[in-house]
């Protein structure tokens, strides 16, 4: 399977720009190395060899926020963490896209006080919320997918 | 738990030196020191009774529970007779201030600087006091007892929209 | 949302040496947002060349104000907080938090309860170890060794999965015992566990011990003396590396150690190798107790019948009132725990993790405080490094093995 079997003998296949800059933008999504509490331990996991994020086109975690597109807040984010967090959002390039990786980050979590932010939706557009204390990998995963499908239904006039 | 003889021996003599109370709950010894003695108490814990290693120092507050509000708690071990010591100090000054005990332990050095974040409860001397784990421009010492916890009430389906315009959100 | 505030030189100066505030030297900031930093640790380093003159470490980036949250929860109710500071090693969090409940309160607990906790926490101590093991060998561009080790890591998440029904966060043990008796396929997987873990340690050793590239990165930087160790409150695998046999499963034994025959590791060394030799030895150690613990595992009940302070089983909450009442009354109101204050100490990965807890009588914990070996280690950071290459400080960073969670609570 592959685009060669589309080709047929003519070597042209016939899509809309759109079709092709979404799946380019799903399959070779490049997340940024960015733990910070217990959920990391689970993302690192989930890179491991038993669950093997790399089979997604996400092997290549990037320590720059410049060469990373997608931000896994993985832990709870605190208020002193939390200008960091949003100057790192600020430093990548557009299109980037915000998954909240486990209670803590999606609404706060068990932690209900003064020193961590209520979900990291205060601060950064989130795309997807991941649910778990922490997620398991499996879970990780499948709201990787879920952003991929949500990717690709994407109008590249909403990003001009 | 019966307290070991030496251990006993060791109470009684810093007792006659400091005139310190004691008490024992559990088989742990705690002795309630004045700011003034507490660093020759802890330096002769350490040089005349082998109690090398400072555990843990923090903070307990009384607000209108008791009379001074703070106390600030030594853990002291002696790893050679696995021992263990708890000294006490309750804080009489306003604002609250006690001598750092850096000198005589280097370890203290971030614990003062963890009490005097979360307590607000000065180390005169002390090399470095700044706060350690919240930021810098932070206003209270959230471990008070009169520092609220900083609760924010959990949205469900039916307080979701009254929560949502008091939320601060990005503009994306 | 507070602004970033801008941290002149001059409120740090005290810290750094004149020649970095002419310009002549350069800071350089490491984190918190770095690779190797383990987390959100934050470090100033002062630089001559590459060779760093003073390290200033900037932690609470991860400040969670568990001890804050914990006085507004029932004891009972506390506990999960304890598993999430530090997130490696999350039994042993629970543990001593019910240790300190069990002293306060004197609770009994059932042999098989403790017999259970052994095996869970040197289970925890191991995947503890993979993963310091995997990270810190990522730091040195070993990049095979985090694979091989999260591969057993798994099998250690699967157990925890198994008796828990959480692979991380189990809150299992509870006070008095543990929350419910261990599957009947517990023994076989712990078994298993034992029986490949050996020759997978072997593994280990064959790609990092005689790696020339590991032993140049490692020999000879981050040394520390036993008495600077001591000055500076430093515990577990640092204390050990330095050739100090102290361990708190030998010196003040609880749940049961002194009746299983194990070694302490040491090296005399006190470097990063050092450090890494100590704690590969001590995997091996755990594998020894897992394996004493398995095949002497009492038979008997798993929590204590005291009701005044635990909830009663499950079975008879429908056949009895009086069990009814207090199970209610237990997860309601809560327990009324004496007035009073005790500090209890556990051996956990990383060294001395210790609870401070008073009570004022009523159902909730007056103060909680824990005494985190992160903290206390991570105080040694400026020692260390001085003198080092900025590369050499990655190595030590992984060699201390902070959880940042742990450090900042």
């Amino acid at each position: 399977m592959g685009v060669e079997q589309k080709l047929g003998t003519m070597g042209i296949v016939t899509t809309s720009l759109e079709n092709v800059v979404n799946w380019a933008r799903t399959n070779s999504m490049w997340p940024m190395l960015f733990g910070l509490a217990c959920c990391a331990i689970e993302m690192m996991g989930a890179q491991a060899a038993s669950y093997d994020m790399s089979r997604f086109g996400m092997e290549l975690m990037r320590a720059s926020p410049r060469q990373s597109d997608l931000m896994i807040v993985a832990g709870r984010v605190s208020r002193k963490m939390a200008p960091v967090l949003r100057q790192l959002y600020d430093q990548m390039p557009s299109p980037k896209w915000v998954i909240a990786m486990g209670d803590c980050a999606a609404c706060g979590g068990i932690f209900n006080n003064y020193a961590i932010l209520q979900g990291v939706d205060e601060i950064v557009p989130v795309d997807i919320y991941v649910a778990g204390c922490p997620p398991r990998p499996e879970g990780l995963i499948h709201g990787i997918i879920t952003l991929h499908e949500k990717v690709k239904t994407e109008k590249l006039k909403e990003w001009a | 738990m019966a307290i070991d003889p030496k251990l006993a021996a060791c109470i009684a003599s810093l007792q006659e030196r400091f005139g310190c109370r004691q008490e024992e709950f559990r088989g742990e010894i705690t002795l309630y020191l004045t700011p003034e003695m507490i660093i020759s108490a802890l330096t002769a814990l350490r040089d005349e009774f082998g109690f090398e290693f400072l555990v843990d120092v923090t903070a307990v507050d009384y607000w209108l529970n008791q009379e001074p509000r703070f106390q600030v708690v030594y853990h002291l071990r002696s790893i050679a007779q696995g021992w263990i010591i708890c000294l006490r100090v309750p804080v009489t000054t306003v604002p609250p201030a006690l001598p750092t005990a850096e000198k005589v332990y280097p370890s203290a050095n971030w614990y003062e600087r963890e009490v005097w974040d979360l307590f607000g409860i000065r180390f005169e001397g002390h090399s470095d006091l700044r706060r350690i784990v919240l930021p810098y421009d932070w206003a209270g010492h959230p471990l008070r007892k009169d520092y609220p916890l900083g609760y924010e009430e959990v949205q469900f389906t039916f307080n979701q929209e009254e929560i949502m315009v008091h939320k601060p959100h990005p503009k994306s | 949302m507070s602004e970033i505030r801008e941290v002149s030189v001059d409120e740090l100066k005290h810290l750094v040496s004149d020649r970095a505030r002419s310009g002549e030297n350069m800071l350089l900031n490491m984190g918190p947002q770095h690779p190797s930093t383990h987390g959100v640790l934050r470090l100033l380093l002062e630089l001559d060349g590459e060779i760093v003159i003073s390290c200033v470490p900037d932690i609470g980036f991860l400040h969670t104000g568990v001890e804050k949250n914990m006085e507004a929860k029932t004891y009972q109710k506390a506990e999960v907080m304890t598993d999430r500071l530090d997130y490696l090693n999350p039994p042993g969090n629970n543990l001593t938090y019910c240790l300190a409940i069990e002293k306060l309160c004197e609770i009994d607990v059932p042999p098989r309860a403790q017999a259970i906790r052994v095996i869970l926490l040197e289970l925890t101590r191991l995947s503890s170890h993979l993963l310091w093991l995997g990270t810190s060998g990522l730091d040195l561009a070993a990049m095979s060794v985090f694979l091989y080790a999260m591969r057993e890591r798994e099998k250690i998440m699967d157990i925890m999965e198994m008796v828990s029904g959480q692979r991380m966060m189990t809150t299992y043990i509870r006070p008095g015992g543990v929350w419910r008796d261990v599957p009947p396929e517990f023994d076989a997987a712990v078994q298993d566990f034992c029986n490949i873990m050996p020759a997978r340690i072997d593994e280990y050793e064959a790609i990092l011990t005689n790696n020339s590239l590991f032993l140049d990165r490692t020999k000879g930087i981050g040394v520390i003396s036993v008495e600077d160790c001591l000055r500076y409150a430093i515990s577990g695998p640092i204390l050990r590396a330095a050739g100090m046999a102290y361990d708190l499963r030998k010196a003040l034994p609880y749940c049961g150690y002194e009746q299983y025959e194990f070694t302490i590791p040491t090296h005399t060394d006190s470097d990063i190798f050092a450090r890494y030799s100590v704690r590969v030895a001590e995997m091996r150690q755990s594998v020894r107790i897992i394996q004493q613990a398995l095949d002497k595992l009492p038979s008997g009940p798993v929590r204590s019948n005291n009701r005044k302070y635990i909830p009663p089983p499950r079975s008879e909450i429908g056949v009895s009132m009086e069990s009814l009442i207090h199970h209610f009354k237990l997860w309601t109101e809560g327990f009324h725990a004496p007035k009073g204050s005790v500090y209890v100490a556990t051996e956990s990965p990383r060294g001395e993790l210790g609870v401070f807890l008073e009570s004022d009588g009523s159902p909730k914990p007056y103060r909680v405080h824990f005494r985190t070996p992160s903290f206390a280690n991570l105080q040694i950071m400026p020692l260390l490094t001085r003198g080092h290459f900025v590369a050499d400080t990655v190595g030590i960073i992984g060699s201390i093995d902070i959880v940042l969670g742990d450090a900042d609570r």
